[in-house]
């Protein structure tokens, strides 16, 4: 088994655009939640958002590939060349077929396709624009990679509501891990403000009327946000060989399912996921100093995350940081666990805990150490990234600090 | 050939492909002008909506230049919109 270093990260989102701008907000606990405008918020029971600001797709794309581009499979793209960019690749010396693209997108082109559909049903126009099918896929992003890199290994897509992109990126890491392929482009991307997918969300009753609350008392609901990070996989060897920048090791990954309700959260099946993880990368409890929650800042989640990690850390629990970061970046789905895996990369390499931003009073029930509003300048040698999605499926990523 | 059709035919092409109208003329190939089969397929719906046409799935097939298309255009129209001569269409791009 090869270890696997993580040497490029990119990142679009609502608390920033570029993995410094990302990591600065939520070093400085800037939440990028703020009233929705792409969509015409008056006809919503909630109004915030956390929504990539100043997007102009012509700064990314000619007009005619940005025609063929949902604006997930867009964020995709963008944030795949910031890390492309930032591990110093050399694609002549990458053998591009033994590298692999894995993105996880939890629901494709929702803008386009609503669009389609007010076409047909509200202007009769009796058809839909033909770019529809190729801009809806949830694979778009993960193949205009593939097209623009030239890179012919295993491509692919994961769709698993909110652990999309944690399972896409532990799947790259097994894959890396085991010498499946050389190298691996990972992560994920997601775009959620259309009318008729944030209607969806409205009915569920579960987005927050103000701003995203992690573990506060009074928290009301998570907000949903939209991005794409995604991040490069090589063994350490081959990084180490090169003279790439290593930030960290992805080192674990455990993936479970609850098997118990569509939407309510269970506390074994994250439970069994963390443990699965540390396993799986040789982690013992006692040497995790920082957890990336999966923190949606509903009632359910963050009291069962809590008491999940409760019973899997033990008294150690009392010794963690456990922070939620869509405090800032919002609920991506799709995108969310490749934004937090950003994240806690980025934590390990600088020493910096993110806080969970807009935390107002303690709730018993979410009694862990949740670095509340300020960032905690502390150094730990391993940490997890928790993602458990509707539908009760769980993936959680293991990473050490560098050597 | 009206050179109205053809002058609105180019505009379809020159706009979904986003390139200048000046550049394409009658006798230009689809290949010339580096229009692939999806550019094709985008370029139909855009002339479904200009020229208020219904155009078959194949019927485009064989047509490998801006003159073909256009013959295939008007013979649509005249079938379509019978009595309205080649100016048939007019404004549907609204």
């Amino acid at each position: 088994m090869r270890r696997v270093a993580v040497t490029g990260l990119g990142v679009v989102s609502g608390a920033g655009t570029g993995r410094e701008r990302f990591w600065d907000a939520l070093c400085a606990g800037r939440s990028g939640i703020r009233p929705m405008e792409i969509v015409d918020r008056s006809q919503f029971r909630f109004s915030q958002g956390a929504e990539v600001q100043g997007y102009d797709p012509l700064t990314y794309f000619d007009a005619k590939t940005a025609d063929l581009l949902d604006r997930f499979a867009q964020f995709a793209v963008v944030s795949m060349r910031e890390a492309v960019a930032d591990a110093g690749l050399d694609w002549s010396l990458v053998n591009k077929a033994r590298t692999a693209v894995v993105t996880g997108c939890c629901v494709g082109g929702q803008s386009t396709e609503d669009t389609g559909f007010v076409d047909l049903y509200i202007k009769q126009a009796g058809r839909v624009h033909p770019m529809t099918i190729p801009r809806v896929m949830a694979n778009a992003g993960a193949s205009r990679i593939s097209v623009e890199t030239g890179i012919t290994g295993p491509v692919y897509t994961v769709s698993t509501a909110c652990s999309s992109s944690s399972h896409a990126i532990g799947q790259a890491f097994h894959m890396v891990r085991h010498g499946v392929v050389e190298m691996a482009l990972a992560g994920g991307s997601e775009a959620v403000f259309s009318t008729g997918f944030l209607k969806a969300w409205e009915a569920l009753r579960v987005v927050s009327p103000d701003t995203c609350r992690p573990f506060s008392r009074d928290r009301k609901g998570m907000i949903l946000g939209e991005g794409g990070a995604m991040l490069i996989l090589e063994p350490l060897e081959a990084a180490l060989a090169r003279g790439a920048k290593v930030y960290a090791e992805i080192v674990g990954f455990g993936m479970t399912s609850d098997a118990h309700h569509i939407t309510q959260p269970s506390t074994e099946g994250p439970a069994s996921a963390m443990r699965q993880a540390m396993e799986d990368g040789g982690v013992t409890p006692e040497a995790v100093g920082y957890i990336n929650a999966h923190g949606t800042g509903t009632a359910a989640n963050d009291a069962v995350e809590t008491r999940a990690i409760r019973q899997v850390f033990g008294a150690h629990a009392d010794r963690l940081v456990v922070s939620s970061t869509k405090s800032m970046h919002g609920h991506a789905l799709g995108a969310a666990g490749a934004l937090e895996a950003t994240a806690t990369v980025l934590a390990l390499q600088s020493g910096i805990l993110p806080p969970t931003a807009n935390y107002n009073e303690p709730d018993p029930e979410c009694d862990l150490d949740v670095a509340p509003n300020q960032a905690r300048r502390q150094r730990v040698r391993y940490a997890l990234s928790n993602s458990f999605a509707f539908g009760g499926l769980n993936a959680v990523l293991a990473f050490r600090a560098k050597d | 050939m009206p050179e109205n059709l053809i002058a609105r035919l180019i505009g379809c092409v020159a706009s979904t492909q986003h390139i200048a109208a000046e550049g394409i003329r009658a006798e230009s190939t689809f290949e010339e002008l580096g229009i692939d089969s999806l550019d094709g397929i985008n370029i139909l719906f855009a002339l479904e909506n200009e020229f208020k046409i219904q155009i078959p799935d194949n019927a485009a097939q064989h047509a490998k230049t801006i003159g073909d298309l256009a013959e295939g255009v008007r013979a649509l129209i005249l079938a379509q919109h019978p009595g309205s001569g080649t100016e048939a269409g007019n404004g549907a791009s609204a």
